[in-house]
């Protein structure tokens, strides 16, 4: 009685969850065999069909396609750099080296992204444009590191907090001096966690579309802006819009998928794990 | 909290272990703190200081980069433009409605999702991944798939579904517009609610779980009494962090609706992008700077207070 009933619960449960997660999923999956489609057969709605790579090659072919891509690498590469660059020292002075105000300036560190993005658009446009970075890629990597260094350092934080102070100190006492200490110990055993940092970076800034689609235009586009240009009647072209969707979103779906445990840590600042 | 790192560091960095006095060191790993931290903080005292000071200047002046002869200082004059500009109340109001719908949505879908997906079946894991997908997703590649493949009123699969059920095709973006866009929006923010709230509920002790139904506890009970309060944390980080992002929700509206038809879709985000970066009006959208501003504040006030207490809570564990 017992077993049938759990058995049944189970079978419920396998069910329900899983028309749930298809429901969830479908948009991608519809995205995923469209993008294999002739424009012919997307407009057929079937799921019976002759795949074909004839969208993607149309993709290449039409547009600066690879030149997109290569921005969105560029910026998202650059931005985890540059992050990192600046959030590891700070975050190892404040991890091992806790003043009074350590806590204020984490929380004021947090407090600078509730600033709305738009509240600051023009001035940032107009800086941006005089300046010269209007339409660059060094243009965006600077706003997206300001962006994302209160979550660089939040998460790089977290993670040293967790290396032992003891081992460092030892290696102190045995004459290590500061960056013998930070190169040998203290970045080697912190390493998964500032990979998890880095790659939550490339996440956010390859899928990151308000400033890019405002500062950029052709020359420093990257692909989020390159598939809002879709929304002009082109966006019917469903198989070609959907091929290049598919280019843009499968690395990070798949980066994001390994991820997940340590995203979920470092978007909550450490507070859910 | 560890003087005796202070201490110890800079005697190791000088190379002499043994030779410092400790006064001297104290003073240096002060030194040495500040440098290390400075890069960080200066360039976010930099940017959340003068771009915010140069919205404030132009949200006073009238800065118009078609005419610009026209220029100088004037008062409030944008602010009651902006006050009387048909479409700013519906933007706020949109702005608020769009933020609080998705909210309810992706933390009660959230919650109860990640209810179900705590329980065993088949196949949880590749479940499981399929459901945190739709967060990974580029805003403009939802909004387009969704615009174009799903909802368009002729071609899209659910007027097709409809067709085929023998009922009327609905023009979702031109009829629902808001409720559209909710919709969107909600399909990329659920996913992100559900994965960290199944984070937390895997941290629940099984052992607690055990004895709630030892003692008899049905599944509402155990839902209400049990994993609800442990989950209470993990529901305010979802709030906060999704707030921050949906206030201003852009691209999604930019590459769908454009705002329309008529105000029915204008955020406040993107009315100030149509003001600035479409009208080149610089005063005025800087007004609505502002005032995205201040909205962002009054919200946040509640969520920063919440959050801190949540950390202080961490750090005593």
């Amino acid at each position: 009685m017992s077993v049938a009933h759990s058995r049944l619960r189970y079978g419920i449960t396998t069910a329900v969850a899983w028309s749930l997660a298809i429901l969830v999923f479908f948009p991608i999956f519809w995205m995923m065999i469209t993008a294999f489609k002739t424009e012919e057969q997307a407009y057929q709605l079937s799921v019976i069909f002759q795949p074909t790579l004839q969208s993607f090659r149309e993709v290449f072919a039409r547009s600066d396609y690879l030149s997109f891509a290569g921005n969105s690498i560029a910026i998202s590469l650059g931005v985890t750099v540059l992050s990192l660059l600046l959030a590891i020292p700070a975050a190892y002075s404040m991890a091992f080296f806790p003043g009074p105000r350590t806590q204020k300036i984490l929380l004021w560190m947090m407090s600078t992204k509730m600033m709305p993005s738009v509240g600051v658009l023009l001035p940032v446009y107009l800086l941006w444009k005089n300046s010269g970075l209007l339409d660059t890629v060094s243009g965006l990597i600077i706003i997206y590191t300001l962006i994302n260094l209160p979550i660089a350092v939040w998460m790089a934080f977290t993670y040293f907090c967790e290396v032992p102070k003891e081992i460092l100190e030892a290696a102190r006492i045995d004459g290590a001096n500061t960056w013998q200490e930070i190169i040998h110990l203290l970045l080697p055993m912190s390493l998964p966690g500032l990979a998890s940092t880095g790659l939550l970076l490339l996440i956010l800034s390859w899928n990151e579309a308000f400033w890019s689609i405002n500062l950029s235009s052709s020359h420093a586009a990257p692909l989020t802006v390159f598939i809002a240009s879709y929304s002009s009647p082109e966006g019917l072209f469903w198989a070609k819009l959907s091929a290049a969707s598919l280019l843009a979103v499968a690395p990070i779906m798949v980066l994001g998928w390994l991820a997940q445990k340590q995203l979920v840590r470092g978007l909550t600042f450490g507070a859910v794990k | 909290m560890n003087s005796p790192t202070r201490e110890a560091l800079p005697a190791v960095d000088s190379g002499r272990p043994h030779a410092a006095s400790t006064a001297a060191p104290a003073r240096k790993s002060v030194w040495a703190q500040r440098f290390l931290l400075s890069p960080a903080v200066l360039s976010l005292l930099l940017w959340s200081v003068v771009p915010l000071l140069m919205t404030i200047y132009f949200s006073v002046t009238r800065y118009n980069l078609l005419s610009p002869d026209e220029s100088g200082f004037v008062g409030l004059d944008n602010y009651r433009f902006l006050w009387s500009d048909p479409s700013f109340l519906p933007s706020i109001f949109n702005t608020l409605l769009l933020t609080g719908a998705v909210l309810l949505i992706s933390v009660v879908g959230g919650v109860l999702l990640a209810v179900l997906f705590d329980q065993e079946f088949f196949g949880r894991g590749i479940a499981r991944l399929l459901v945190i997908a739709p967060f990974f997703v580029m805003p403009t590649v939802s909004a387009l798939i969704w615009k174009n493949m799903l909802l368009h009123p002729v071609y899209g699969l659910l007027a097709a579904a409809m067709h085929a059920l023998g009922l009327q095709p609905i023009d979702w973006l031109g009829q629902y517009p808001m409720f559209s866009i909710i919709m969107i929006v909600s399909w990329q923010w659920l996913p992100f609610a559900f994965l960290i709230l199944l984070t937390a509920i895997q941290s629940l002790d099984p052992e607690q779980k055990e004895a709630a139904q030892i003692d008899g506890a049905g599944p509402f009970s155990m839902f209400f009494y049990i994993v609800l309060p442990h989950l209470k944390r993990a529901i305010g980080v979802v709030v906060m962090i999704e707030t921050i992002f949906l206030l201003s929700i852009f691209a999604e509206i930019y590459t769908t609706t454009a705002g329309g038809p008529g105000t029915a879709t204008t955020t406040l985000s993107f009315l100030i992008y149509s003001m600035g970066l479409q009208q080149f009006d610089v005063g005025m959208a800087s007004t609505g700077g502002i005032l995205a501003v201040v909205l962002a504040n009054i919200v946040s006030v509640f969520l920063v207070r919440m959050l801190a207490s949540n950390l202080k809570g961490e750090n005593e564990q």
